[in-house]
């Protein structure tokens, strides 16, 4: 039992992440039908600028802060200038200039950085919590706090506020949008902006517990689309959903399976949410009219 | 739905079956004369391996190119064939040349396997489907290490045939090249033959296809297959030229490098297959002393390519080329 | 014996009901109109009849053989082919490409003899080609075959589509608004080549808007209204439903059809 509960705890722990990232997914896959292979790019930067910043000097609280906007910055320029002058492309052509951008997001890593591991000292020290039987990390709270208020901001900002409904009608009808004055490729811009936010935010969250290294973000892009897939793709409580129930998944796989091919459960449930359901848990069925 | 001018420039290339075979000819007597220019055999090694890759990438293009479908993952096949090539003779005695069947073989079955229900996806859900197995296959790879070495791979035994030690950068050329020409002629007799014409009509409309007769699954189905199988030779002769596979030849990397060798090249031109290869074989080569630039620099030319150059080199010159003329 | 028979067919598009309760049989070798406003379901009792739905209730029948819920490839093999409101053109191919893709269905050779270029698949080529030249003189685009189809004007691409159709030798053609956005002339070639393929002895589905053309070449016509049936007969007898004029039709419509009548 107390197996379990360390397995769900770890499990929804990662999970939460890959919640934030397939959020990130949706929001930009809502506003512009493009998948954003670069989505995991954005935890990567989060987690590692901080790391760089922190080493020379900055203190912590600001390094994160910087590290954030930084991360923003870089992903209203991927849509400025990658995604936006290839608009009206297939999907396949997009998904291949947002893969390009992973892989150059990560060359750049890779220079300015280094190849290494690196960690971040945890909120809240490292002393376990002790519940169920289970040792749990206080970090991990952390992290879902963070990723619960995180989901709350971003709920209160679409539904309350006259600029989150703006993305919302870019999503949901462009050229609508436009014909009510809405700068559409703002909207869009701004999605890619608040995306690369939650990335950030994610990845600085989660360091203490996984380390982070200029790799890392492929593997996370893959998990984050599986969460969203999983979910229903472009629904954001799929995302949310998906991503715990992903996480979960992964966790008891590795614990009472086989830890060895825990990156395959994503691929897996990938292909199984595909065959089986590909609309997602809360999707519905798309229908072609010829 | 009109296309846009990428979709004239590939018909206007696609239009004359002489134009391949020329093409072909031209590529063969390329690959004969070049040899007495080399300096050194570091160019035979780097030309052997440009021709390994233009394999895999034709193989490749005919179902990017031509099908229309799309494979993220089709790296995975190429490691099934360079295991093979590993695994067979030291693992189980049999011949280099077996076990390159083999490893054909096999592929074959499972993209028979896994391409039936996987292409029944069509654009985003494809990609990412096809990532996934990939990825799949290169964590299988990585983790059965009794088979295969675990991640640091295993050394690949020289193929002997017929008593013959095949090895040297030289031998190697030469099987290469020959290997590639035939390749590309079997690929350009099945684009100029019903099941290219089907296969050409499917990416254009599935729903016209399937209302003409065509059995779309299966026709996918087959390029599918044949595809896997060009990119499992092309696997199992890297292998035994590097003497040497490690689980990377399956990875992501491998398989977004094999991608835009396609779509750099020429999506639909097998020509372009070549050229693509080239350029992604010699980028890092140019890297050397840049290394650690060597993944910037890839990402920025996939994402130039494909914002400003999407029908891919060939096509765009061979367009360039027409509008100067006229 | 009808050739095409279709009985209490109903189908539902989330909730709503495209179709409701259609029956309607084809004599061979007529030609069967298909008419009614905007969203009756013409297009979607097409998309029936050649596969690409399964209807929710009904069947349909090719010769007496139960086909529902077969999919397209099926019943191309039995003889029905169709063309599409949207052009469904192969834009990457060029004119005569397109239609030797028709052909498709006669064309017995497999990808390993392909790959191989054996002699059969030479012979193969040269026949299908044949066949497509053919085809293409015979609706007139024989000057433009070796173009891309992307080139070709929309009024050539309708024909393009109808020559395509009929290189896969079909026994039942549904034309799916031949002459929509067609000009007069474009219009008056289509009756002509409508004409000319009814005499040739293939059935002919038509739905079609303008009714000059379907007055002057239908046999029968069937007309729907909000996905059920509203009136059914020759054209004389349509003409003269009150509930059709009422309907459909319109001032100006049973105005051009007085004229058509001549």
């Amino acid at each position: 039992m107390s197996e379990f509960v360390q397995f769900f705890f770890s499990g929804i722990t990662v999970g939460a992440v890959y919640a934030l990232v397939a959020l990130g997914f949706t929001l930009i896959y809502n506003a512009s039908d493009v998948i954003n292979f670069a989505q995991g790019e954005f935890v990567m930067l989060g987690g590692m600028t901080t790391v760089f910043l922190g080493l020379a000097g900055v203190p912590l609280p600001l390094a994160a802060l910087l590290a954030v906007l930084l991360t923003t910055i870089v992903g209203f320029a991927l849509h400025r200038i990658a995604i936006e002058p290839a608009r009206g492309a297939n999907a396949v052509v997009l998904i291949m200039i947002t893969i390009g951008a992973s892989i150059f997001l990560r060359g750049v890593a890779q220079v300015v950085f280094d190849k290494g591991f690196h960690s971040l000292p945890p909120l809240f020290g490292n002393a376990p919590i002790h519940f169920a039987g289970a040792a749990i990390l206080p970090q991990s709270l952390v992290v879902l706090a963070g990723a619960a208020v995180i989901v709350v901001l971003l709920w209160a900002f679409i539904d309350r506020t006259l600029f989150g409904k703006a993305i919302i009608a870019t999503a949901v009808n462009r050229v609508a949008a436009r014909l009510v004055g809405i700068d559409t490729r703002r909207m869009v811009g701004f999605s890619f902006g608040i995306s690369a936010a939650i990335g950030a935010v994610a990845g600085i969250l989660i360091t203490p517990i996984t380390l982070t290294g200029y790799e890392i973000g492929t593997l996370l892009a893959l998990k984050g689309f599986a969460a969203a897939m999983l979910g229903g793709i472009g629904i954001a409580a799929g995302a949310v959903v998906g991503g715990l129930l992903l996480g979960a998944i992964e966790a008891f796989s590795a614990g009472y399976i086989s830890s060895q091919y825990k990156d395959a459960v994503a691929f897996l449930v990938i292909l199984l949410v595909l065959f089986v359901r590909p609309q997602g848990i809360f999707g519905k069925p798309k229908f072609e009219r010829v | 739905m009109r296309p846009a001018i990428l979709d004239r420039v590939v018909s206007a290339l696609r239009r004359s079956p002489m134009q391949r075979q020329w093409a072909i000819l031209a590529i063969a007597a390329v690959a004969l004369l070049m040899p007495p220019f080399f300096p050194s055999t570091y160019y035979y090694r780097v030309a052997t391996l440009v021709f390994v890759f233009a394999i895999a990438a034709t193989g490749l293009n005919l179902l990017m190119g031509f099908a229309g479908q799309v494979s993220l993952g089709h790296a995975g096949f190429m490691g099934i064939g360079a295991y093979a090539v590993a695994i067979g003779p030291s693992r189980f005695g049999i011949p280099s040349w077996l076990a390159l069947l083999a490893g054909a073989a096999l592929t074959a079955l499972l993209a028979f396997a896994v391409g039936r229900p996987i292409l029944r996806l069509k654009g985003h859900y494809l990609a990412v489907a096809t990532l996934g197995f990939g990825l799949l296959l290169a964590i299988v790879f990585g983790n059965e290490s009794r088979f295969t070495g675990g991640p640091d791979g295993m050394l690949v035994p020289r193929p002997i045939l017929f008593g013959w030690s095949i090895g040297g950068t030289v031998t190697w050329y030469w099987i290469a090249a020959l290997t590639f020409v035939l390749s590309a002629m079997l690929a350009v007799n099945l684009i100029d033959s019903p099941t290219g014409r089907a296969l050409r009509a499917i990416h254009d409309s599935e729903i016209a296809s399937r209302v003409l007769g065509i059995d779309v699954a299966r026709q996918k189905l087959t390029v599918f297959v044949i595809s896997a199988v060009y990119a499992s030779v092309a696997g199992s002769y890297l292998a035994a030229f590097d003497g040497h596979v490690t689980p990377e030849i399956s990875g992501f990397l491998r398989s977004i490098e094999l991608v835009a060798m396609v779509v750099l090249g020429g999506i639909g031109s097998i020509v372009g297959s070549l050229v693509g290869a080239a350029l992604l074989v010699m980028l890092p080569q140019v890297l050397t002393v840049l290394h650690d630039y060597e993944h910037m620099a890839l990402g920025l030319v996939l994402m130039g390519v494909m914002i400003f150059m999407r029908a891919g080199i060939v096509p765009s010159l061979a367009a360039a080329l027409a509008r100067h003329r006229a | 014996m009808s050739i095409v028979a279709v009985e209490h067919l109903s189908i539902a598009f989330g909730g709503v009901r495209a179709i409701d309760d259609v029956s309607l049989a084809v004599r061979e070798g007529l030609v069967f109109s298909i008419i009614g406003p905007n969203g009756a379901g013409k297009t979607t009792l097409f998309n029936v009849i050649s596969g690409l739905y399964v209807p929710l209730e009904g069947s349909v029948r090719i010769r007496d053989e139960n086909v529902t819920g077969l999919p397209p490839e099926a019943l191309a093999r039995r003889g029905v082919s169709r063309t599409f409101q949207n052009l469904q053109i192969f834009f990457r191919m060029s004119a005569l490409e397109n239609v030797m893709v028709g052909c498709h269905r006669h064309e017995t050779t497999g990808a390993l003899a392909s790959l191989l270029h054996l002699p059969e698949v030479k012979r193969q080529n040269r026949r299908t080609r044949e066949a497509a030249t053919r085809a293409l003189e015979r609706i007139g685009l024989a000057a433009v075959a070796d173009m891309p189809a992307s080139s070709l004007s929309f009024g050539n691409l309708k024909r393009l589509e109808i020559a395509r159709a009929l290189a896969s030798e079909p026994s039942v053609l549904l034309l799916d608004e031949p002459a929509a956005g067609c000009n007069a002339v474009e219009t008056e070639e289509l009756t002509k080549i409508i004409r000319g393929i009814a005499d040739d002895g293939i059935t002919v589905l038509l739905v079609e808007h303008d009714m000059r053309l379907v007055m002057q070449i239908s046999d029968y016509i069937h007309v729907l209204a909000n996905g059920r049936t509203l009136a059914a007969g020759t054209a004389a007898e349509v003409r003269a439903n009150p509930a059709v004029i009422e309907a459909y039709l319109g001032v100006h419509g049973s105005q051009e059809a007085a004229h058509a009548d001549g």
